[in-house]
């Protein structure tokens, strides 16, 4: 790695990995960091944030050709993806046994004879957290006690974000006090649309208190806010109001996370370190179900804001299918032969 | 590596490409390779070596062609080209589409083998290279295809002599071989003597694709070998990329000889970042613009001009960038920067680092580099003032220069103090900025919020230093087409002698030569006597000198900008007014006309004159530009932009038509001209001032000028301001002109020794057009 920049950052380990520790439970998504406290909306800078299309979409278009991962490496690469995802299901037929199922794929989302042969025995090998709507956190935090996997919750209204806003509120507090670690908010879209960027802030604010000790994952939307440029801008007033983690999408929209969106959330997280110091997370999901894309995403996150990034304190992807597709490409690469879904376990 | 370090690490590895079916191809050659000429190899020596560059270890042995060779290539060449020609445009587009499908099913060995010989990253050979010289292919296909019905009056040049650098030795062949085959035409190729095997597995793809033998012949060598071919006697067109040095020797070395000649040679590059760009898109075109090809690409993004609000703060975004590109090994698939073609290469921009860097601050990212080979880590040099060597000199290397702005007036003086032409990149979000400065921008081609895009479909070529001509697009064609015309002997025509008793009558009249819209006389203070055939004194006409040439250029200079801006439906108003007033003294004209050169048709050549300002008059708003099609989300606007101040020596045998028939075009397509009036017969276009003082035609604009013609000539050749030299005299001044124009690579049009026959429809038209104008291209992609 040729970089100084990445490797000051140190080595990029998920805590766990470097830890060893077994003392899960007390285990927060950004227990290293300090975290981001958030500053004044500082409208001239939202203002400037420029984001070319063109450009943006010529640099992704090239990405996957200016990076390879070949063998081995492509196999460690996939392993850490699977530490990064958010196994989620946001359906309106959940019930707590499939959310029960959900929850024991997360804490053992790899076949063991698949790990062994990996030679990662003894390395614990978890989803990054388990995301939920909120009548279904306390099964999932009982499902997942002990593990150390996080138990995130959507709320707000989520997924449009336009119930009363003193019920979004309470929602979000409802959520922490049921054991919710983490709280995917959705923001107002209409106040990026309309450029009432003094209500998204203010919003996010009154989202981020209420999250307290939970850290708050905040949605944009991205694929309703109409432009790039209101994403960067989106991006921005999100981390001023105290965001821990900036996401694409509810995976419910008609477009949901894309590589130009990811490379213009990455950059405004990296525009936001170099100011503030404060590192911020990033989440992509909605539409990331094969493996090979999950290496261009963390291809891209390496590129853009380093080695840092590629752990769960600040990158997940918000996927239900990804894992699939991972375990499959994984198995070819123990075994040489071309996997099927069957062969594993399903959550 | 186990799988647990890597987790941990989260490093790329290793993704290195399989050279094994390049060797191979190599080996089943014996290592050796002879000349291609006349549809086959021939016995191969062993003259001189290609080496990996980033090894140091040698691919091949090729052949250096001798004399000999050369000559069985062009005579080859020379017996292909009739039968070539005259096949359909449809025969020729179905060889050229071959071809192109050929590259595309070697596209793997093509790009691997590119990399071996060149140095360059595999990603770049197998993503840009390779593909681009399929498209180029595919793009000229369908040129053959559409000749006949779309270009009836161009005719192929005959043997085109090619000589191509070692940068992009695919690309470049395919954008040299494509068009001359589409148009009829056949070559004799010579790739760099550093990079040749693309070029010999190419002349393979020849003989798959039913290339008839002798349309394409290679042959390899060093310089040498570039010298016999541009001085080869059968060969009817130079085609050259590489030096700005190199350029100018071929100029001067095909002065005179009537070869065709286009030129694509070094740049320096402006790539200028205003304040409300996207930064960080603007710091990654900069990887493509000066990081792309390690930075040896003639139309690199080298001169970084930035906003000084802003400058801070994108240098220390780009050092950010840096430090994450990655140099080694280009057959590794997640390279960045490769070798330098060559340690010649990597010594000189290593001397010029050391040499110039003082005078700024120098940054190199610390990167892990392989311990042999030629490599140069990025290198970025800024606080550098216009002034500093480095701002000035290519350096063809991985080395970037930058300096700040402070407007948008300040940025486009900045950009345009160079030497050379080629390329721009402009980056800002608000288009009513970018699309101001990309045409102010001298330079061929201009990206908006972008870097290096290249297509088939778009023009590539540039103007000042940086050469002339175009490759690509349909303005690409005519550098290897010329009108179907028949060639018409030149006459040389001298001034009427004195007469032994001549008369003379009423006042005398000393005609003034006309400079910046004033009547001025001569500078040397001698005029000569013009007489009528009959033997009467018609007036005396001013011996003009340098210094006349000199202030004439100045007048022109001054003047040329605000003509440039004015609408095209005003200089259209103008040359209208022109053509009403020359009618208002049609009579006069016709008068003075006959009486100069004792013929009779004096009111024809009044009344053509009149036509031919019509013809100007009408293009001045209609010799539109061309929208190309290329593959990005937005479009290249090939705009006809005017060539600045043109230097014309008017035909001599049509005293006034000859003037108008330059003036005319010149000044509809916004150029100031400094024409040289009918060297025997002086007093219609010194007449003719006076119709232009009461045809609003703004002061300087059009400069006339008397006297000898081969006094005039240098000056205006050799001289650094002007744009572009033509000659219609009867004096043949070609090989005078193409040789002193070699100073400034001015373009030139001169006839060769040719006449032309004014009264006819082939004293005006498109040609004179593209002659008055440079196709500049610029990309604007879009997207919200």
């Amino acid at each position: 790695m040729p970089s100084s920049i990445t490797t000051s950052h140190g080595t990029g380990r998920p805590p766990d990995a470097r830890s060893g520790s077994p003392a899960h439970d007390d285990r927060l998504p950004q227990v290293h960091l300090p975290r981001n406290e958030g500053l004044p909306l500082d409208l001239d800078w939202v203002m400037r944030a420029e984001a070319n299309t063109s450009a943006i979409a010529r640099r992704v278009a090239a990405l996957p050709g200016r990076r390879s991962l070949k063998k081995v490496h492509q196999a460690a690469w996939l392993l850490r993806a699977i530490t990064l995802i958010d196994l989620t299901t946001l359906s309106g037929d959940d019930t707590p046994d499939r959310v029960r199922r959900l929850c024991a794929k997360a804490r053992q989302p790899l076949r063991h004879d698949l790990l062994r042969a990996l030679g990662m025995e003894g390395t614990r090998i978890t989803t990054g957290a388990v995301c939920v709507y909120h009548e279904m956190v306390p099964t999932a935090v009982e499902a997942l006690r002990g593990s150390g996997i996080p138990v995130a919750a959507v709320s707000t209204g989520f997924p449009a974000g336009l119930s009363p806003c003193h019920l979004r509120v309470a929602e979000i507090g409802e959520s922490v006090k049921a054991g919710a670690r983490e709280i995917d908010i959705v923001i107002s879209r209409r106040h990026v649309l309309t450029g009432n960027w003094q209500a998204l802030y203010d919003e996010l604010r009154e989202f981020r208190a209420a999250c307290s000790d939970a850290h708050m994952k905040a949605i944009l939307a991205t694929g309703e806010l109409g432009s790039l440029r209101n994403v960067a801008r989106a991006s921005l007033v999100a981390m001023m109001a105290g965001a821990d983690f900036i996401k694409t999408s509810t995976g419910k929209e008609a477009v949901n996370a894309t590589l130009p969106v990811s490379l213009v959330m990455l950059r405004a997280i990296r525009d936001y370190e170099a100011r503030t110091g404060f590192k911020v997370g990033y989440k992509p999901a909605g539409g990331i179900s094969k493996a090979k894309d999950a290496l261009t995403y963390l291809t891209l996150v390496k590129e853009e804001v380093g080695n840092r990034w590629l752990a769960p304190d600040l990158f997940r992807f918000g996927a239900s299918s990804l894992l699939g597709d991972i375990e499959r490409q994984l198995e070819h690469h123990v075994t040489g032969a071309y996997s099927a879904s069957w062969r594993h376990a399903i959550g | 590596m186990t799988v647990k370090d890597i987790f941990a690490s989260m490093d790329y590895g290793p993704a290195p490409e399989n050279p094994a079916e390049a060797l191979q191809w190599i080996a089943g050659h014996d290592g050796r390779f002879g000349l291609f000429i006349n549809g086959s190899f021939t016995p191969p020596r062993n003259d001189f070596a290609s080496r990996n560059p980033a090894t140091g270890t040698e691919l091949a042995r090729l052949t250096s062609a001798t004399p000999d060779e050369v000559d069985a290539a062009v005579a080859a060449a020379r017996r292909a080209f009739g039968p070539w020609a005259r096949r359909s445009g449809h025969e020729r587009a179905r060889i050229l589409y071959a071809l192109a499908r050929l590259i595309q099913k070697n596209a793997r060995l093509l790009a691997v083998l590119e990399t071996l010989d060149n140095g360059k990253p595999i990603r770049e050979s197998r993503d840009i290279d390779v593909p681009l010289a399929a498209r180029h292919f595919c793009f000229h296909a369908g040129m053959a295809q559409l000749m006949e019905s779309e270009l009836p009056d161009r005719a192929p040049l005959g043997v085109a002599g090619q000589i191509i650098p070692w940068n992009f030795p695919l690309l470049m062949l395919a954008w040299k071989i494509a068009p001359a085959l589409a148009m009829g035409n056949t070559v004799v190729l010579k790739p760099a003597e550093y990079t040749s095997l693309s070029a010999l597995l190419f002349a393979e793809l020849c003989q798959q694709a039913r290339v008839p033998k002798g349309v394409v012949n290679i042959v390899t060598g060093a310089g040498n070998v570039g010298e016999m071919i541009v001085a080869h006697e059968e060969i009817d067109k130079i085609a050259f990329t590489g030096s700005t040095e190199v350029g100018r020797k071929i100029r001067r070395a095909t002065a005179g000889s009537g070869k065709a000649l286009t030129l694509e040679l070094g740049g320096k590059s402006p790539y200028v970042v205003f304040e409300d760009a996207d930064l960080d898109s603007a710091v990654e075109g900069l990887v493509d613009a000066i990081w792309f090809n390690q930075g040896q690409v003639c139309c690199a993004g080298s001169r970084l001009l930035v906003q000084e609000g802003i400058a801070e703060d994108l240098f220390s975004r780009l050092k950010a960038r840096m430090c994450r590109l990655r140099v080694g090994d280009p057959l590794d698939k997640s390279i960045d920067i490769g070798a330098l073609v060559d340690p010649v290469q990597l010594e000189r921009v290593r001397a010029m680092v050391a040499e110039g860097g003082h005078e700024g601050e120098v940054f190199q990212p610390e990167c892990s580099m392989p311990n042999e080979g030629c490599f140069h880590p990025p290198t970025l040099i800024s606080g550098l003032a216009p002034s500093a060597m480095l701002m000035q000199e290519e350096i063809f290397g991985p080395v970037l220069c930058a300096t700040t702005f402070r407007t948008k007036a300040d940025a486009i003086a900045i950009a345009n103090n160079t030497r050379y032409g080629l390329a721009a990149s402009v980056w800002s979000e608000n288009l009513n900025r970018a699309l101001d400065v990309a045409p102010a921008l001298a330079a061929g081609v201009v990206w908006v919020n972008a870097s290096n895009l290249f297509d088939a479909a778009a023009g590539f070529g540039g103007l000042r230093e940086s050469g002339f001509g175009r490759e690509g697009g349909w303005e690409g064609l005519s550098a290897y087409t010329r009108p179907r015309r028949k060639r018409l002997p030149l006459k040389p025509l001298a001034p009427v002698p004195p007469p032994e008793a001549g008369q003379s009558e009423g006042i005398d009249r000393t005609a003034k030569m006309f400079i910046g819209g004033r009547q001025t006389r001569p500078d040397s203070g001698y005029s000569r006597a013009v007489w009528s055939p009959r033997g009467r004194l018609l007036g005396h006409a001013g011996l003009g000198n340098r210094k006349d040439v000199r202030n004439a250029v100045e007048a022109a200079r001054r003047a040329q900008g605000s003509w440039a801006a004015a609408t095209g439906a005003l200089k259209g108003q103008i040359l209208y007014y022109i053509a009403e007033n020359l009618s208002a003294r049609a009579d006069e004209f016709a008068t003075r006309i006959n009486a100069m050169t004792g013929r009779r048709n004096g009111m024809h050549e009044v009344e053509t004159a009149i036509s031919r300002l019509f013809t100007y008059a009408a293009w001045a708003d209609k010799y539109d530009g061309l929208v190309h099609d290329v593959p990005i989300r937005g479009k290249a606007l090939a705009m006809h932009q005017p060539v600045g101040v043109i230097a014309a020596l008017a035909a001599d045998e049509a005293p006034l038509l000859g003037l108008v028939s330059v003036m005319a075009p010149a000044i509809a397509m916004g150029n100031a001209a400094v024409i040289a009036a009918s060297e025997p017969y002086p007093l219609a276009a010194t007449d003719f001032y006076q119709v232009l003082e009461t045809s609003d035609v703004p002061a300087g604009v059009v400069n006339i000028l008397t006297g000898r013609h081969d006094d005039m000539a240098e000056t205006m050749a050799a001289h650094m301001d002007v744009d572009a030299v033509w000659s219609f005299s009867s004096t043949d001044l070609s090989a005078l002109i193409e040789h002193a124009a070699a100073g400034n690579l001015k373009r030139t049009w001169v006839n060769n020794a040719a006449a032309r026959d004014w009264l006819s429809p082939a004293g005006e038209g498109r040609d004179f057009l593209a002659h008055a104008t440079e196709v500049q291209n610029i990309w604007v992609p879009w997207g919200e």
